[in-house]
């Protein structure tokens, strides 16, 4: 059987094909303002028996095509368990939004959550203050790792924070240190997230933001703990939605 | 909502703005069919309540304008800390007013700080914006000193809402001073309606306004323990809608019509008919009132195929809980049992305030629920700040909690409906994806 899980988050489209189980191939495309037709142009010539849908366009896939839904808080809990068996905490940093799923010995979802309704701390954060400061991704990335001071940035909000860094750079602020500082807050609010929810080893970071070796290093600094990287990271919550298809079911657990 | 009678002159002779009436009540007739109508194998008795609905400014607006005609006050109030049976008392009528819409909120933000919460912003836009009949039927509008976002905002609205008005003094503890407090600002009250109604509060008619008012407390009790069947007999949504009808219909009929209501639920729990299969999830919602129509939350849960079994809030216990003691012989022991009804009753206000995660956990359990959702208004700092402490004691009681802050407006419902379907999956406990009928 082929199985497609598609994660159709707010800047890209992930897809995972599974055959009878196995990976048989992934991509990852840029969103657009017509999230189905981008999920079209992913689909076309794929041929798959079952497609699962995860991600906040979702519910909009499976209005109009056919397809089954998955949250993409059990989707990345199943596909990190699967890519590293001993999972128990998840840290998902997207494009608009960033999670923490606690997993139970079992590998349940046994306490989850997300930032708030605003893009606050998330990887279109990071991108609107590289920009911000005229660097290309990687190089505001490195720039970070290798700034010898952090000027620290206090807004969250990402308009805020932008106004902030432009008034910072007309002071004169190098950019490598509000690089290393804009890092920072992103890694203060997820670690923060991370100490409330769960912090049980192994811990795995995914998603399009652990793609950042400058996140992935500070987040790993402050928990001095070991943080672990799939070799693909964007492509965990789309993976977790292929296997869905095949994990059991239990029944619901009943309070007595 | 279908509308028989034209009520438009009466709007008018209330001062309403009838345009701005008119597409609110456009809107509510939408929202209403969208999250009741569409519900399937609904209680056949649910028909008095979305009679009720449909006539929600019609027919009882009427009715309280005639009670007036026949020389019976109208009294209305925000707050589960209002005594009903007072007003009861002295031939009244006691009406919940509207805060549950997101409406008329650049109008209130004239008066209000934005970072106000959506319950004290809907009943300034309703007000400033004439979309409220009730507030224009009303002899007298009542306030209370509950959280600090209402006391300060009632010192604006006591010259906004064109109604007497008066504000209940509050304590916020549980101490004998606290006790004290309530006591004397419901005797306040007590004196104020006498003075307004020119009735005398005697133990005959208090005793019989404690009468109707718990005979409405047990048939909404009679509700809760019919909910905790499984498979369970009415939508938490259906139930919602009793908890809000609650406020403002004739007590006696209300009391009749919720009894006859739990009538058909009897029959259908002993029948095994559910709206839902047995062994759906179940949910408590804890946390902040639900005003009319605030159906956001409730209406996103049932959407992902969890069943709503109770509701630990102003709109459902803490309305519902507990009865008054009538027995007393005089009216002094009478207002002692009224104060100690209300007192018990364990608002987010009161610090500190113990009782209420046990409570939520003991709602939890005699409900068979799997989990909470605390539901708290962006800006209301008692129950957000009280959440952690309740997620953690509840927790610790073996049930999961998911804490959702949210307001009246829709922008949020993608994101609210991502994490309450996270949670039904994760207390489901299985992996499977959900199929789509479309």
């Amino acid at each position: 059987m082929r199985v497609i899980g598609l994660d159709i988050g707010s800047r890209t489209v992930k897809r995972v094909t599974l055959e009878d189980g196995v990976v048989v191939d992934h991509s990852v495309v840029p969103g657009s303002h017509d999230p189905l037709a981008v999920c079209d142009g992913v689909l076309a010539g794929q041929r798959p028996d079952r497609v699962v849908a995860t991600g906040y366009g979702r519910r909009l896939f499976a209005e109009h095509r056919q397809a089954e839904t998955l949250t993409e808080i059990r989707a990345v809990a199943l596909g990190a368990r699967h890519l590293r068996p001993t999972t128990r905490t998840v840290l998902d940093i997207g494009g608009q939004d960033t999670k923490v799923v606690a997993l139970g010995a079992d590998g349940a979802v046994a306490k989850f959550e997300m930032n708030d309704r605003c893009a606050a701390g998330t990887g279109r954060f990071l991108e609107v203050m590289a920009t911000a400061l005229s660097y290309p991704m990687d190089q505001f990335v490195q720039a970070g790792r290798e700034a010898d001071t952090a000027q620290p940035v206090h807004a969250m909000c990402t308009v805020f924070a932008e106004s902030e860094v432009i008034s910072a750079t007309a002071r004169g602020v190098d950019r490598a240190a509000l690089a290393r500082g804009l890092h920072e807050a992103v890694v203060r609010r997820s670690v923060a997230m991370l100490r409330r929810v769960a912090l049980e080893d192994d811990i795995v970071f995914c998603g399009g933001g652990a793609l950042n070796a400058c996140l992935h290093q500070l987040i790993a600094e402050s928990l001095g703990r070991q943080v672990h990287l799939p070799p693909h990271p964007q492509i965990v919550a789309a993976l977790g939605a292929a296997l869905s298809v095949n994990s059991p079911a239990r029944s619901p657990r009943r309070v007595q | 909502m279908t509308e028989t009678t034209d009520y438009r002159p009466m709007w008018s002779e209330l001062g309403l703005d009838l345009d701005k009436h008119d597409a609110l009540l456009a809107a509510l007739g939408q929202a209403y069919g969208d999250v009741f109508l569409s519900q399937e194998n609904r209680p056949e008795t649910m028909g008095y309540f979305d009679f009720v609905m449909g006539e929600i400014h019609g027919l009882r607006v009427k009715e309280l304008v005639d009670a007036r005609a026949a020389g019976r006050i109208v009294v209305g109030s925000f707050c589960v800390f209002v005594p009903e049976e007072l007003v009861l008392a002295v031939g009244g009528v006691c009406v919940g007013l509207c805060a549950g819409a997101d409406f008329g909120t650049e109008a209130a933000e004239r008066y209000l700080p934005r970072n106000t919460c959506a319950l004290i912003k809907s009943f300034f836009g309703f007000t400033l914006e004439k979309v409220c009949p009730y507030i224009s039927a009303c002899d007298l509008v009542v306030g209370e000193n509950t959280c600090d976002g209402k006391k300060k905002a009632y010192e604006t609205f006591a010259d906004l809402v064109g109604r007497e008005f008066m504000v209940l003094d509050m304590p916020n503890t549980k101490s004998g001073e606290g006790r004290a407090i309530l006591k004397r600002a419901y005797l306040d009250f007590a004196a104020r309606l006498e003075n307004l109604s020119g009735v005398t509060i005697t133990a005959e008619n208090l005793t019989a306004a404690i009468e109707l008012v718990n005979a409405k407390r047990r048939a909404m009790h009679r509700l809760a323990r019919l909910r905790q069947a499984d498979p369970t007999p009415i939508s938490g949504l259906d139930a919602l809608l009793a908890n809000q009808v609650f406020f403002y219909d004739d007590p006696e009929r209300f009391t009749q019509s919720v009894n006859n209501l739990c009538d058909e639920l009897e029959k259908r729990v002993a029948q095994k008919v559910g709206v839902a299969p047995a062994g759906t999830v179940r949910i408590v919602i804890s946390g902040c009132p639900m005003a009319v129509p605030n159906w956001k939350l409730p209406a996103i849960v049932e959407s992902t195929g969890a069943v709503i079994v109770g509701e630990e809030s102003c709109i459902g216990e803490r309305g519902t809980q507990n009865l008054v003691d009538g027995s007393g012989d005089t009216v002094g022991e009478l207002m002692e049992s009224l104060v100690d009804r209300y007192f018990a009753v364990d608002c987010a206000v009161f610090t500190p305030n113990p009782t209420r995660a046990p409570h939520t956990l003991q709602i939890a359990k005699d409900c068979r629920a799997h989990g909470v959702i605390h539901f708290a208004l962006q800006f209301c700092a008692p129950y957000q700040m009280e959440a952690p402490l309740l997620e953690r004691e509840v927790e610790k009681g073996g049930v999961p909690v998911l804490r959702l802050d949210t307001d009246y407006s829709t922008e949020d419902v993608e994101q609210l409906r991502t994490r309450v379907e996270a949670f039904v999956e994760q207390l489901r406990g299985e992996s499977e994806p959900i199929a789509h009928r479309s």
